[in-house]
């Protein structure tokens, strides 16, 4: 066995990277914890978000992290709903990273409410019309099957009990981002959601930020345990990671195409694509071009051998996440309401205004809390348990390109 | 009245006028009486869904630098009337201008109650509520302030409080960390007042451009009003059958 | 040396789990019950032993019949509880350790967070915003 900096399983370690790696983590959530007692206390009056850009950076970073952790459970249930060898061995790390990263993303959605002691409250009281309330329930069940998806896959005894489990993931999570799509799409009165297309737009998103994740998880783990990737997987999975791209690309344009096809939403469709400032560039420049057309770029040149090309483009996937959600939430909000169609609004209360936002630090750190938050468990689980990938080569089917 | 007291011809007069008041108090009387007792809810009986309170708003005869209604809502609430954009504003004047003729009018802009409220369908704990008389309020016993409701508006009636409060009305609890909006002054309606402040300034001004009564009530002014003009909801493609129409747009 | 470690580790938790018990000793030694200042009138709208157990009981049950239903009896009203329970000194029942409601709450530990939204001095104490329209102060922590 080669020396180890991290561990490969739960016996041999040195732990000095991973206690750094653990302070690390802690310090970002000192202060996304520092952030919240101090916006609990004295209100959201210290954040950037006001009463015309409610939802602001935090909820960019949980939205994509709700997203990416329901698209990083894909892996296993390639593995267990379709029974690809390859990736049977990667589905204990996927699950995981989902449990990690759903939880992140809740945290960050919870540390913002206006009353996060009501917490009890949310999980007490359910408007079943609300498909927030019905969130909740999927995000719990989230965690309840995942757990156990997880027990299924590790525990040998239970290993024929994963391919019905990995099912029920696969379908739950199915409903989960549709749930998460459909927030922003049940809005009837925005120009900018108001549209059936956000639930599949959020699976297909789902595919391409969770895999990019896992990618991202499984190179920097590899490396760290000075352990080569082989080519085959390493194909196999940026030719997927490349269709997923591509089927986002394709939902995206749909929904802008459709949108441009309505007189009533050519402003917004002006505003996002054109002169509203930030959110063309953020459009353009974050989700189609790095998140999108370099990723496919690179991945179909030579350069797309080198397992440190997929990691970059698994990270400017990611980056490009991020920039779809600051594009749909924020600008979504900052185009102003269109109460009175042909007249121009104005009043005292902001109506009829592009809205600007401008993030404070306090939102920034309760945002990547989120992540932090990903970042330890997974951390602390890898330590504890097997969920290094651990590859039988001669398993690998070899129709592989 | 000492003077009148040693005029014995007065007397008469007296005595005329007084019978006058009475018969006249007796005609009246029990109009008012009764417009009283049908109008005021009893404490212990709950709003009932025969009752559709609504407000009627007449665009012409609302003056674009006037904020009467504003003014009134923000004391009567305990508002506290700034306007920065982490302020609470229930009601708003909007000026809009026609693009193409560049017409101007000037409206006031609050929580429409609508009878299909967005905002009562996304609440996840149902704090944001239609009350059975149409009123919609937020529950801010159960609201957790996740603005869901702020998102699916679609008249930007609601605002959330960014910071702590104090001294709020004893009759208008607000606070820190919830969602609110217009509440058509459920204080003075339960309490059988059946006005809201806003209406109630307007009209003490004498602009008497708001209306507010019951919708379902045939013989209200209001109800009147609607039959005999037409009347615009905002928005009215969205068809959430709103509680407060306007006239002259 | 592992040895000499584990003993370690056994003691310094041992120290601390103690040092953890020593604080909460001296404040168990002699804090006072509190002492609630006689509400106005003659008696309470309920018996004190009653209300003592069920308080908010009756305050969970009359704000959803309040809020909800819009029922305005004011037996179990909040505001009937402030008018008669505001103290003498500061004319609110939260805005000292003193007062009606914080005395006990605070002794037992309870957080209210009725008193963000609902006003604790009675209705004859309002005065409303000086002039609406006009920016109040931020309010100081």
């Amino acid at each position: 066995m080669p020396s180890q900096e991290f561990c490969l399983s739960p016996r041999e370690c040195k732990p000095a990277l991973f206690w750094t790696l653990l302070g690390v983590g802690g310090l970002v959530m000192l202060g996304t914890l520092a952030s919240f007692f101090y916006l609990e206390h004295h209100g959201h009056v210290m954040t950037g978000m006001d009463n015309q850009i409610v939802w602001g950076l935090p909820h960019v970073f949980a939205v994509f992290l709700i997203v990416a952790a329901s698209g990083v459970l894909n892996v296993a249930s390639i593995g267990s709903v379709f029974g690809k060898k390859m990736y049977k061995a990667r589905a204990p790390l996927s699950g995981l990273l989902a449990i990690a990263m759903l939880a992140g993303g809740l945290a960050v959605l919870v540390l913002d409410l206006g009353r996060p002691e009501r917490l009890i409250v949310a999980m007490t009281h359910y408007n079943f019309k609300s498909i927030f309330a019905l969130n909740m329930i999927f995000y719990n069940g989230f965690f309840a099957i995942v757990g156990l998806y997880l027990l299924t896959l590790m525990d040998r005894r239970l290993n024929p009990w994963s391919k019905p489990v990995g099912l029920l993931a696969f379908l739950w999570r199915l409903a989960l981002t549709t749930a998460t799509g459909s927030i922003f799409g049940f809005l009837v009165a925005r120009a900018g959601y108001n549209s059936a297309l956000y639930a599949p737009m959020f699976i297909i998103y789902s595919f391409a930020y969770g895999l990019a994740v896992f990618i991202v998880v499984q190179s920097v783990m590899y490396k760290w345990n000075n352990i080569q990737v082989d080519e085959r997987i390493l194909t196999r999975l940026k030719n997927l990671l490349a269709i997923f791209i591509a089927a986002s690309l394709y939902f995206t344009a749909v929904l802008h195409l459709t949108n441009m096809y309505f007189a009533k939403q050519w402003e917004f469709e002006r505003f996002i694509l054109l002169d509203g400032g930030i959110y063309p560039l953020l459009f353009w420049g974050g989700q189609v071009f790095l998140g999108g057309i370099l990723p496919l770029l690179l991945i179909f040149s030579q350069a797309g051998r080198n397992p440190a090309t997929v990691f970059a483009v698994a990270l400017l996937v990611v980056l490009g996440g991020h920039c779809q959600m600051y594009v749909t939430i924020i600008g979504g909000q900052a185009f102003p309401l269109d109460l009175f169609p042909g007249y121009a609004e104005s009043s005292s209360f902001y109506d009829g205004v592009v809205n600007g936002y401008t993030p404070t630090i306090w939102e920034f750190l309760l945002g990547i809390g989120g992540i932090a938050i990903a970042f330890l468990i997974t951390t602390a689980a890898v330590r504890v348990l097997k969920f290094m990938p651990q590859d039988d080569f001669k398993d690998i089917e070899l129709t592989a390109r | 009245m000492s003077e009148q007291n040693l005029n014995p011809d007065n007397s008469e007069r007296r005595a005329f006028l007084k019978a006058g008041a009475v018969v006249t108090g007796a005609a009246v009387a029990p109009g008012v009486l009764l417009f009283g007792v049908a109008q005021a809810r009893a404490p212990e009986e709950p709003a009932s869904d025969k009752i559709r309170w609504g407000m009627l708003i007449d665009t012409t005869k609302c003056a674009s630098g006037c904020d009467d209604c504003v003014r009134a809502c923000n004391t009567e609430n305990g508002l506290s009337g700034a306007t920065g954009p982490q302020d609470s504003q229930w009601i708003r004047k909007l000026n809009i201008r026609h693009l193409k003729s560049g017409v101007e009018t000037s409206l006031p802009m609050l929580c429409q109650h609508c009878e299909h409220p967005p905002c009562v369908d996304v609440c996840p704990t149902g704090a944001s509520m239609k009350r059975a008389d149409g009123i919609v309020l937020v529950d801010r016993h159960i609201c957790i302030g996740c603005r869901y409701c702020m998102m699916a508006c679609p008249y930007k009636a609601r605002s959330f409080v960014h910071e702590p409060l104090t001294d709020q009305n004893p009759e208008v609890p607000r606070g820190k960390g919830c969602v609110e909006s217009c509440t058509f002054c459920v204080q003075k309606v339960d309490r059988g007042e059946n006005t809201t402040a806003c209406v109630e300034a307007c009209n003490a001004a004498g602009h008497k451009a708001m209306l507010f009564g019951d919708l379902n009530d045939p013989q209200s002014e209001i109800a009147q009003a609607m039959k005999t003009y037409a009347t615009t909801e905002v928005r009215a493609d969205l068809r959430l059958n709103t509680g407060v129409r306007y006239r002259g747009i | 040396m592992a040895k000499v470690l584990d003993n370690l580790r056994a003691w310094g938790l041992l120290a601390l789990f103690s040092a953890l018990f020593i604080g909460p000793l001296t404040v168990m030694a002699g804090v006072n019950k509190p002492v609630l200042e006689r509400g106005k009138g003659e008696r309470c709208v309920e018996d004190t032993e009653f209300m003592r157990r069920n308080h908010m009981a009756l305050l969970k049950h009359h704000r959803d019949e309040t809020m909800r239903r819009g029922i305005r009896t004011t037996k179990h009203s909040l505001k009937g509880c402030v008018d008669c329970h505001a103290s003498s000194k500061t004319g609110s029942v939260a805005s000292t350790k003193e007062d009606f409601c914080m005395a006990c709450h605070v002794y037992t530990g309870v957080k209210l967070d009725c008193w963000d939204c609902h006003a604790t001095k009675p209705m004859k104490l309002y005065r409303p915003a000086a002039t609406p329209g006009v920016a109040p102060q931020r309010v100081q922590q």
